[in-house]
Order: structure tokens, then sequence, then C-alpha cells
């Protein structure tokens, strides 16, 4: 048990942080350091022209998709260098969420199942913040029942026409990529009929729509497919093994662990140190002290929970379904910690404009919150694979499993 | 940087594990919950034997000077089979108060007898309802004479080694406060067993009657001592709680599985699943919290205040609610004497109030956060 660096990691932390000390767009750090859930945006600036700037940066001077393989645009670095360079970026790291989908699960998919000179071809870019990447997995009619979907790809010589809609994905407004699911069996149980490719976001045929979400940001589209032809040499996986691919990236997505997830605790403390309630700051007051303390110690048992991830990640274990505790942890929390700053608040707490305490965070993070519980897999599925795949419990019935999709039921009240 | 217990720790977890299977199974706990006998003798006798009481003592005073990690995995295992001794009042308090504050001739004379089995020992810190507070104490030490009533004292009937909170001035200043230690063969205190939640782990009223004392740590560093003995058993006490935890979410998890219901495995209604997932979740953020207290502890970080306060909050709450919510996964069977759940549960709320309530730890944790956001 040590929290010290070793004398490797010291030095990889030094290197680290006089590079970014003098490379990273400090104009840009305390609006950086403001944001939070609901509100990274800068007022000056493009934050997609700044976030890939950024990347760019890092990539040509070898920081960019630290665990990647070298070849492909990363460093190669051990999972303890990627904590360490997340805790030296700070602010700067929020940037990277723009290409979370495309670094965390898009590129390593490819990894697994493009050819190598696709790997060569379409890698470092995608690393490197050049060329952005989504994954049009949802459908309206699928939500959390993935596997539901019914965009289909038909075989046409060489080449697959698909037809179909997806929704929720996250970016697909600014992406140049994207790994799709299909169906290219509807005559097989669901998840024994899917395929999966990666296409061009310009083919013709695509056609994004952003969302109006409930916070008034629009960073989900819905995504049309109108005969669209994608050649068979971008598909992922071998045909009608969709669902394996789609494994593969699911449980990548519980590699981008990092020890940084949002809780709103740093927020919500830092408000209670300034805001004053009956004449005295918020956090001499005992009933916040109890709230406080109470989210406290889940932020610090995820961040230490990461760590512990990390550690046996290091040691050569695979990611777990256990690390599905971290958004499952993480998302209610800052819903619930939002819904306290604003009820600190009073009447007042009402207000979300420049006026309102610090200019309507919270507030944005109560809006944006509720996204944060259902993308990615609900509350309520992430408790099925804890339950499941962690302790072991049986597993919900599934009446559709041997059924052929096409004979599965689409309405719950004919 | 490592986040994890190293091979020869998680062996000797192993190893308490398996004693502990052997000789501390849950009909064990029951002779002492029915009040047969005030502790498990025999099985404090092992303990000796196994090197757990003297794990983190150094080998000068007869221990194994393996250090405190080892000691938190021997803890855990503790919390997980109920043991009914008094490990924590001897170990986590007598022990380290010792060790943190006493002169060589008492280390020689008492950390020995601890290490050995053949001295129980605790702490005398409270005085009735309340947290822990320099106010709260009232019993005066004047001249090295203890007068005053102690209650509840851990395990304060069957100790030979007391270590009393006294008063020793009136200034409104935690300088007010002193410490003692008392050998109990001396004379001048009466013990009454007090009825209490857990009776696996006994609680007593101590009453001093010019009790004869020796000062343990300087005059009037008393609280200061006491809040460190308090961080530290707070660490060492949240790994019971997480070997509790993970005990009662395992008995949880099995009933679920075993017990069918409409024509079903209950564990397979999502309702069911989702309390266990829950309870999962709350044993491993304690868990991590306590690893972090762990290495603080073990390496007398500048981070041990707040990080003992993180762990004993988070094991403190993840304990109460795996052991309500295993009983209420057993349904109307958890609810009965017959079954082990309660045993938990009635372990669970005992610790959760032992070295101060939840309130004051949350009190001190937003007090230590608060001093390093100012640093």
């Amino acid at each position: 048990m040590n929290f010290d660096d070793t004398p490797q990691e010291a030095v990889f932390r030094a290197e680290a942080r006089a590079w970014i000390v003098a490379n990273a767009p400090k104009q840009y750090e305390d609006e950086l350091r403001a944001s939070s859930l609901g509100r990274i945006a800068l007022k000056n600036a493009d934050i997609l022209d700044v976030a890939k700037a950024w990347q760019k940066k890092k990539a040509d001077a070898g920081w960019a998709c630290l665990h990647w393989p070298k070849d492909y645009g990363g460093r190669g670095a051990s999972p303890i260098e990627r904590v360490i360079w997340q805790q030296e970026e700070g602010p700067f790291g929020k940037l990277s969420g723009l290409f979370i989908i495309g670094h965390g699960m898009c590129g390593p998919t490819m990894m697994a199942y493009a050819s190598e000179e696709h790997k060569r071809q379409y890698l470092p870019p995608l690393a490197s913040g050049e060329k952005v990447w989504c994954q049009l997995f949802s459908e309206p009619a699928g939500g959390s029942d993935v596997a539901g979907l019914r965009t289909r790809a038909e075989k046409r010589g060489d080449e697959w026409v698909i037809n179909g809609q997806k929704i929720w994905t996250s970016g697909a407004h600014y992406s140049d990529y994207g790994i799709l699911l299909t169906r290219t069996d509807p005559t097989v149980p669901k998840h024994k009929g899917l395929t999966m490719f990666f296409l061009d976001m310009k083919s013709p045929g695509v056609e994004v729509r952003p969302i109006k979400q409930a916070s008034g940001h629009s960073d989900f589209n819905e995504v049309y497919f109108t005969d669209v032809v994608i050649p068979d040499s971008q598909r992922l996986g071998a045909v009608n093994d969709g669902w394996n691919v789609a494994l593969t990236t699911l449980m990548n997505e519980r590699m981008s662990i990092g020890a940084g997830v949002a809780t709103g605790v740093p927020e919500l403390f830092a408000f209670c140190s300034n805001l004053m309630l009956d004449d005295r700051p918020a956090i001499e007051d005992r009933n916040v002290r109890s709230k406080l303390a109470h989210w406290a110690v889940r932020a610090s048992g995820l961040k230490y929970t990461s760590l512990r991830a990390i550690s046996a990640l290091s040691k050569g274990e695979r990611p777990g379904p256990e690390n599905s505790i971290g958004k499952l942890v993480a998302a209610p929390m800052i819903q619930d910690v939002a819904a306290y700053a604003l009820d600190l608040q009073g009447a007042a707490g009402v207000l979300s404009g420049p006026e309102a305490e610090l200019a309507g965070k919270f507030q944005a993070m109560l809006l944006r919150a509720p996204g944060t519980r259902v993308e990615g897999g609900t509350d309520e599925i992430m408790r099925n694979i804890i339950a499941e795949r962690v302790l072991g419990l049986p597993g919900d019935v599934r009446v559709d499993k041997d059924v052929p999709f096409n004979q599965v039921p689409t309405k719950g009240r004919a | 940087m490592n986040f994890d217990f190293s091979d020869d720790q998680k062996q000797l977890r192993d190893q308490a594990r398996k004693f502990l299977a052997e000789k501390c199974p849950p009909k064990a706990v029951r002779v002492v919950l029915d009040g047969n006998e005030p502790y498990d003798r025999a099985l404090w006798k092992g303990f000796a034997e196994m090197g757990f009481l003297g794990v983190a003592i150094p080998e000068e005073y007869g221990g194994a000077g393996a250090g405190h990690l080892e000691l938190c995995v021997i803890a855990e295992e503790v919390g997980r089979a109920l043991a009914p001794v008094p490990f924590s009042s001897t170990v986590y308090l007598a022990a380290e108060a010792l060790m943190l504050a006493g002169s060589d001739a008492q280390k020689q004379a008492w950390l020995p007898k601890i290490a050995s089995g053949e001295a129980i020992g605790t702490l005398a810190l409270f005085e009735g309802t309340g947290n822990p507070s320099p106010k709260a104490i009232k019993l005066e030490a004047v001249n090295g004479v203890l007068n005053g009533v102690k209650k509840p004292v851990a395990d304060g009937a069957i100790a030979d080694l007391i270590i009393v909170a006294a008063r020793t001035a009136s200034t409104g200043r935690d300088s007010d406060i002193s410490l003692f230690l008392v050998d109990v063969k001396a004379g001048g205190i009466e013990a009454k067993a007090l009825t209490n939640l857990d009776p696996t782990r006994g609680q007593a009223e101590l009453t001093f009657t010019n009790c004869k004392a020796e000062p343990l740590g300087a005059a009037g560093e008393g609280w200061s001592i006491i809040t460190e003995v308090l961080d530290r058993a707070a660490v060492l006490t949240a790994f019971e709680q997480v070997g509790g935890s993970d005990r009662a979410l395992e008995m949880g998890r099995d009933y679920a599985l075993d017990r069918i219901a409409f024509g079903r495995p209950i564990g397979s209604f999502q309702a069911v699943k989702h309390i266990l997932a829950d309870m999962y979740v709350s044993a491993t953020l304690a868990r991590s919290n306590c690893y972090y207290g762990a290495w603080a502890l073990s390496t007398n970080a500048p981070e041990l205040p707040e990080a003992a306060a993180s762990a004993r909050i988070s094991a403190t709450q993840a304990y109460q609610h795996c052991a309500k919510n295993n009983i209420q996964v057993h349904g109307g069977m958890g609810f009965t004497w017959e079954f082990d759940c309660h045993m938990y549960y009635r372990r669970a709320n005992a610790l959760a109030l032992g070295l101060g309530s939840l309130s004051y730890w949350e009190d001190q944790l937003i007090d230590r956060m608060r001093k390093r956001n100012a640093a």
C-alpha cells in the first residue's frame, strides 16, 4: 500500500508537469476550472477548436492517448502513468471530454477488429483529435435493450446498404467517423443477427439532427440512414457477430476509468465555505456539515476505488464489471448535490442566469444530471450488472432470448 | 503507487480467516451473546498464540513488529467473524495509547502482557450521553488520584489495564485533560457490567473512588493524545466494519440464491438484486476509504486525520446499510433469533457508536477538510 510515486513515476510526473506548464492553453484555465457538468463551454472561443488544438499539440509531443500503442498514435504508457497525467493535466483534461467516445471506445474497437491497414490509416488522426469519432448504438425503440436495434444492413455485392435511425448519439454533429451496430439477420434471436461497421459520417444518406435536451443544450443527436453505402472492408468482426464486437466496445468503456470522475462535491464544498447562512458560513451549520460529509466520503470512496482498479490493472488484471460502480454512484450524487446547492440558496436558487450564485453552475448541473444517470446504461442497468456479474445473482428473465427478432412483440398493449 | 495489500499481507488475511472460521463459528459467538461468558477466553488465547494481539507492537515490547497494515487485515477478519473478544478495546485503544504516549517503563510493563493475551486493556473516555469532547469529562484527577464515573467503557468489566481521561484543570481549554494509566489490581475501581445492544462486546460503568493512577503522557496533553488514538482506532474499527459489511452482503447474496419464491430464486427479482447491488456499492466505497486510511495510518502521514474520518464515516454507513438490508433480504427469517443476521445488525450499530457517533465524525471530517483547503 503506497501512495507515493516510485522513482520512475516521479520522473514521468516531472516531465509531464513541465510539458503541461509550457504548452497548455492557459488563457482558458480559469474558465475550465470553473466549468462543471452541464456547462463546459468557453465564452470567447469554440470549445471544439480549443480542444482539437490542445489534443494535436499533445499528440505531436507524444502525450496523446497515453495507453495506446505508439504505432497507432499513443505512447504505450502504463495505467498509473495515465493517472499521473490526469492529475497533472488538471482542468485542461476537461477538453478531452469531446474525444472520450472516440478514444475510449471507438479506437479500442478498431484496434481489436480493423485491418492493420485501416488501423494505421484511421487511428493516429483519431488520437491527435484531428478526426472525431462517435458511436452509433442506441435506437429509439432500444434504450437499455441495445440488442433490440432495428437499423438494417443489407449486403449488395461488396457493399452494405444501411437504412434506419439511431438516437442519443453524442457528438455526431461534429464527428468525422462512427462505429455502427446494425441488424443483418432479423430471423434469428436478437443478439445473433447483428453486425458492426465503421463509416464516414459524411457519406451520402447520413443525416444528423441535434436533439435539444432538457438542459437546453444539444450534445446528442438523432442520426438517420437512407440507403447509406458502406464497403464490406469496413466491417468490424464477422457478419452476425456484432454483439461480441459491441461487448468489446462496452468493456473498453470501463477501461476509460480514471481518478477524476465528476461528483459535484468539490464544487459544493467550496460553495458552502463561501455562502453565508444565518450570518455565518453555511459550512458551520450542522445539517450542512452532515450532508457534505456524507457526499465527501462517497466521492473519496470512488476516487480510491478507481485507484484500486488501476493498481489491479497495472498488475495485468482486466477491468471487471465492478467498475460499473463509478457511474452508478457519481451520477445520482451529482443530481442530489446540485439540488442541495439550490436548496441552500432559498428562493434565489431558482435563478439560473449570470446573476445567480456562481452564474447558475448548479442549476446547469441539475438540468444535465438526469442524462448522466441514463447515458451509457441507466442506474438500474448498472445495478443489474453488479448484481449479476459481480455478485453472481441470476439474470433477469428475458422472454425474447430465443425468439427470432422479427417475431418479438413491439407493443406492450395491442 | 500501489493501492493494494501485499501478497504477504493477503496471506496473513487468509490465515486469519481460516483460523476464525474454525475457532469462531456463529455458535461460539452465541455463547457470549446468550450471556454465558463475558468473552470467548479460548479464542482470546488463540489470538495471542496466532500473534494477532501483538502484530503492530514492536518486537522490543514483545510484539511481532509487523505494523499497522497487518493489523488492518486482521481487524477485517475479526469483524467478519464477529469475534466476541476484547480486541478493539485492548489493541486499538489501550495498546495504541501506550505506544503513542507511554514511557518506556509503561510500555515494558504492559505491551508484552497485551501481546501475550495476559492483559485486557481499554480506554475510559465517555461519561454518559454525548460525543467525545474535553468539556464532557468531569472525572477529576488530583495529585494522581481519580474520582468520578465513566460509562460506557468498552470491556470495562474485564479489563486489567484502564487508560482514563481525566480533568486536571478547568480553564475551558483542551489542556484541561490529562491521561492516566490504572492497574485494576491496585483497587479503587468498582465495575458494573451494563446491558447493551451487542452483548458480544461488553460495556461497563466504572466508578473511581480515590483510585491511584500514574500519568500517561505529559500533563495537559490528554486531549491531543485521545484525538490521535481515536483516529487510529477509527481506521482499525473501520476495517472491522468492512469485514462485517462483506459478510452481511455474502449472507444476503447466498440466501437470495437459495430461497425460492414465486417459482424463482428471490435473487432473480430486480428489487432484491438492487438491494444487494447497493450493499456491494456501500461496502466497496468503504473498503476503498479504508485502504487510504490504512496507508495513512501505517506511514503516519499528515493525511491521517482526514483519512481516518472518511474511513470511519464510510464504514459506519456501509455496515449499518449492509446489516439492515441483509435482514430485509432474509425476510421474516432474518428477524428471528435463530438466524445470524441480528448478530451483524447488533455489531454494526454498536460499532457505529463506540468511538463517537456518525455526527461526531462528520464534524471532524468537515473541520479537517476545511483545514486542508485553507492550507
